[in-house]
């Protein structure tokens, strides 16, 4: 908290989160739904809104709307509606949207955000999580203005937090957790880009010690998390210069311009808008079995505070790996597999770590297109460490599987990398070097260490790098001592 | 009278054993419809080329020795507000001017399943807000017994088509009465089921929770007929219900039933040839077996204004959609996205619906919704429960369908308040969304038939048919048809 004047000011800020649920179908049309496409190729008559139709509810959606209630904690409504909430856009097609007004599906509920400067446990509280459907897109062009409704009734959910953050990383960490959890939850997978989640911020100032919240600016055009916290950060400077000058601060949203690193106002006051809710009267009321709530629970999959301390404990992870494995459930997957397919965790997480995500990034790809499975991979590294290829050996592996779908075996002999490792075969090459080099041998025996080094180079140079070193070593100390 | 009208029942049945052609049958009704439809008005459309085609397939189906359907042959009439794919639907609003359905109402593919050939689509009132057939882009119709009258609404179109015979069957919609009261005015019978009987999907919403497909005939076994095929649960309508469809009774005996005669649905205001019609029927019942049952439902007075506020509330937001965007005509000449939606809709809508929808915002708006919406959805609460006291005492209910017979043309088109007070005694019905069933029961010194309302439990149609059935079988009011 800044003093400014001789008044000291906090921030509080609280988030807006819409999160598209993962499902087959739209959430009141039961024509299948996949994203993209070309524009309006993914409309029935029911999201267009032709005279006639009528909303059906999908109950997977229901279903995954509960799973993200329980995820975050918060309270199921065992009996919740729908509502209309009335506006005029082009991008609407039936004027209203479904949304949940009065009774949501969920009330409360929070978001862990680590820990605080006492130690203590941190978390983001909720108000509510409600299921609405979301409207078309609107394209500003010179032409004209262009509508495409594919993502017209595509099933949501609204996560709005209560106003009680106090620092733009505070914003970051909660958004940060609520996509894992989401993730985790297999309610969404929470892709920005793809418009899969969406946030709006809302910050204002108060004096310390008050419990009024002080006057609420909106920010809109928030495409990531670091853009959030960067113009929640903007935001809250601004906020407090025009405190210190004895301003006021007015009630408005800010569009963010990510560009100019500052935000602008896009309109003040909303012009009282009033969307005339009322209970949708073609959707009768839910009422909620608690046995369908309970099934939803025992089918809850792991979330990520739980396998964070699996891996720490199980997998014997340091924390930093167990971070890095699990900012995606699906790497956190692959590696989980892997692990289990080799038997050494720690291995595993280096190679998912470095080599893994290195190829990721590289090619801009998702794990779940990774052209090397959790298997193979841990062939490789069960390569590695019998000891049948050496360390840089399994480094080339792993590149040529990268671009060949073969098993290691074949890589490996289709490299020749398959390491000298039988004893019998090994000595013979050693025998052979020892007696070509006279010179290095005497030095060794005189005394001198390091020409035990150039031998082993040797015996390496004679077999192209496949001699196993660690039995290299063993024999040639062996064989010198018996001579 | 002519005597070669034939009911659903009897063309199914002759098409069904091959005893008639659909396609004479079709013949014969689109001629019917040409003679008539000039001086009535029913007709919006009529589909000619497609009626004959789909009477030549049930003809040649029938020959391959497939059953034509339950309704094989009989020629129906929609009303403007059911969509049928690859054919226009208006709801007699210039707002939706050229709008062609890609797909079709459950209901309308439910007739069209059991044989029913569909010969065009029928007048109303713009958007089913009225009781007259007036307020309508295409005019007025008129009614068959008397030209200078109407035929009631807003399915005005589809009474007046069965009224004059044109179609044995027609569909309509009963929102607060809009099928019962023109079929009491055209002296034909018309059923509302109880709200969720039928699938509203792809009838052309006018308030949800208050909106029923209902069909129009000449007779009780016609309505029964009809129902049988359009009853079920449909995946596509949320409100539909999962329960057997009922069957009619075939006794005509009366004893041990209980008639209800709520105090209330004889209130002052009620027409003096109306009331003794509908009182010399209630006796004719008693003579019949059934025991009158006077009560008292008090909730009634208050069915009207409950009913327009939760009506035009639900109207103004299902007419949204009616933008100019996707369908219907677009208002080119403004500058602005506000412009284009204020002239669109300005320029589409008609007077009565526009004032509806103003009506209906005015009662949802922020700070206004409770006193108005909310507490309209508690008064409903109420009057539903004067029905549940009341079948408690009684089997049916019984009371006329209108107040008055009908009116003349013009009469009240100007005077919202008189035209609202035609349905006083219907809304009651669609509130608490049990089923009701007019029929013919008289006719006014002037030769205007009058309506007896029958109305019974929810999903209660069987005593509904019953009781219609036996008073339908010991009168002839119902054959009787409008002069030539």
């Amino acid at each position: 908290m800044t003093p400014v004047g001789n008044v000291p000011f906090e921030t509080t800020i609280g988030l807006e989160v819409h999160v598209q649920l993962q499902l087959r179908s739209k959430l009141f049309a039961p024509s299948p739904y996949d994203s993209g496409g070309t524009p309006n190729t993914r409309v029935s008559v029911v999201e267009l809104g032709l005279p006639g139709v009528l909303p059906v509810l999908n109950r997977e959606a229901v279903r995954l709307a509960i799973r993200a209630g329980i995820a975050l904690e918060g309270e199921i409504n065992t009996r919740f509606h729908f509502d209309r909430k009335n506006y005029f856009y082009p991008d609407l097609p039936k004027g209203y949207q479904i949304s949940q007004f009065d009774e949501p599906f969920c009330r409360g509920g929070r978001v862990p955000l680590g820990h605080g400067e006492s130690g203590e446990q941190r978390f983001g509280q909720l108000e509510r999580i409600h299921m609405e459907e979301d409207a078309g897109k609107t394209t500003h062009t010179a032409g004209g203005s262009l509508v495409d409704l594919n993502r017209a009734g595509v099933g949501l959910i609204e996560i709005v937090g209560k106003p009680d953050l106090r620092t733009p990383s505070e914003a970051y960490a909660f958004l940060t957790e609520l996509k894992q959890i989401m993730q985790y939850a297999g309610v969404s997978e929470c892709d920005m880009e793809k418009g899969l989640l969406r946030c709006d911020a809302n910050i204002s100032m108060r004096s310390v010690g008050a419990t009024e919240l002080g006057t609420k600016v909106e920010i809109k055009n928030l495409n990531s998390f670091k853009m959030v916290q960067r113009a929640l950060e903007y935001e809250e400077r601004r906020q407090r210069a025009v405190l210190a000058n004895g301003g006021i601060v007015l009630q408005e949203t800010r569009l963010w311009n990510e560009e100019k690193g500052e935000s602008a106002t896009m309109r003040t006051k909303e012009a009282a808008d009033d969307y005339r809710y009322f209970p949708e009267p073609d959707l009768p009321p839910l009422t909620i079995e608690r046995s369908f709530i309970a099934e939803i629970e025992n089918d809850m999959p792991e979330l990520p505070a739980l396998r964070r301390a699996r891996f720490a404990t199980h997998y014997r992870l340091p924390d930093y790996d167990t971070g890095v494995l699990m900012d995606d459930r699906r790497v956190a997957d692959y590696f989980e597999a892997t692990a289990i397919g080799c038997g050494n965790a720690k291995l595993a997480s280096n190679w998912v770590m470095t080599e893994v995500l290195r190829v990721m990034n590289e090619r801009d790809i998702a794990i779940t297109v990774f052209p090397i499975g959790p298997d193979r991979l841990a062939q490789l590294i069960g390569a590695q460490s019998d000891g049948r290829i050496s360390r840089n050996a399994a480094k080339r592996v792993f590149e040529y599987l990268t671009n060949h779908d073969v098993e290691v075996d074949a890589a490996i002999a289709e490299l020749g990398l398959e390491q000298i490792s039988n004893r019998k075969e090994l000595a013979a090459i050693v025998q052979e070097v020892l007696a070509a080099n006279p010179d290095p041998v005497a030095d060794y025996r005189a005394g001198r260490e390091k020409a035990m080094h150039a031998l082993q180079g040797m015996v390496m140079k004679k077999t192209s790098g496949k001699a196993n070193p660690q039995l290299t070593r063993e024999l040639l100390i062996e064989l010198l001592s018996t001579d | 009278m002519t005597s070669e009208f034939e009911t659903a029942c009897a063309l199914a049945a002759a098409v069904r054993d091959g005893s008639k052609r659909a396609a004479d049958i079709i013949d014969a009704s689109l001629a019917r419809i040409a003679e008539r439809n000039p001086q009535v008005s029913a007709f919006v459309e009529v589909h000619d080329e497609d009626a004959r085609r789909q009477a030549a397939e049930i003809d040649a189906a029938r020959e391959r020795g497939e059953d034509p359907g339950p309704l094989a042959g009989v020629p129906v009439a929609l009303k403007d507000n059911y969509v049928r794919e690859g054919f226009r639907s208006t709801c007699a609003s210039k707002i939706l001017e050229g709008f062609v359905s890609p797909y079709t109402a459950t209901a309308v593919a439910k007739l069209e399943a059991a044989g029913a050939v569909v010969v065009g689509r029928t007048n109303m009132d713009e958007f089913a807000m009225g009781s007259s057939t007036e307020h309508s882009c295409y005019g007025a119709t008129k009614n068959p017994f008397d030209l200078s009258r109407s035929p009631g609404g807003s399915s005005g179109g589809s009474a007046a088509a069965v009224a004059a015979r044109m179609v044995p069957l027609a569909l309509g919609s009963d929102t607060g009465g809009s099928v019962r009261q023109p079929a009491a005015l055209c002296g034909i019978a018309g059923l509302k089921p109880t709200y969720g009987r039928i699938s509203r999907f792809g009838l052309i919403a006018f308030a949800s929770s208050l909106d029923t497909v209902s069909p129009f005939a000449t007779d009780v076994d016609d309505l029964a007929l009809v129902l049988s095929v359009l009853a079920g649960v449909d995946p596509r309508d949320s409100t539909s219900m999962d329960t057997e469809a009922p069957i009619a009774s075939v006794e005509n005996d009366l004893s041990g039933t209980r008639i209800g005669v709520p105090e209330e649905y004889f209130a002052k205001g009620l027409d003096a040839e109306v009331e003794a019609a509908t009182r010399a029927a209630l006796e004719h019942m008693r003579e019949r077996g059934a025991t009158l049952v006077p009560l008292s439902m008090p909730h009634t007075k208050f069915a009207i204004p409950t009913y327009y506020l939760i009506a035009t509330a639900e109207a103004s937001s299902n007419l949204s959609r009616y933008d100019g965007v996707r369908f219907g005509p677009r208002a080119d000449s403004a500058d602005d996205l506000l412009e284009m939606y204020v002239a669109t809709r300005t320029h589409g809508f008609g007077p009565e619906v526009r004032r509806r929808i103003l009506l209906g915002c005015y009662c949802l708006r922020q700070g206004y919704a409770d006193e108005w919406y909310v507490k309209a959805q508690k008064v409903r609460t109420l009057i539903r429960m004067d029905f549940d006291a009341a079948f408690e005492q009684c089997d049916v209910l019984a009371s006329p369908t209108s107040p008055i017979p009908a009116f003349r043309l013009g009469e009240k088109v100007d005077d919202p308040l008189a035209m609202y007070l035609c349905d006083t005694l219907t809304v009651p019905a669609n509130l608490a969304g049990v089923p009701g069933l007019s029929l013919p029961c008289g006719h006014t010194a002037s030769g205007l038939p009058v309506g007896l309302q029958l109305m019974a439990a929810a999903l209660d149609e069987t005593t509904l048919f019953r009781v219609a059935g036996a008073y339908q079988s010991s009168t002839r009011f119902h054959v009787k048809e409008p002069a030539p």
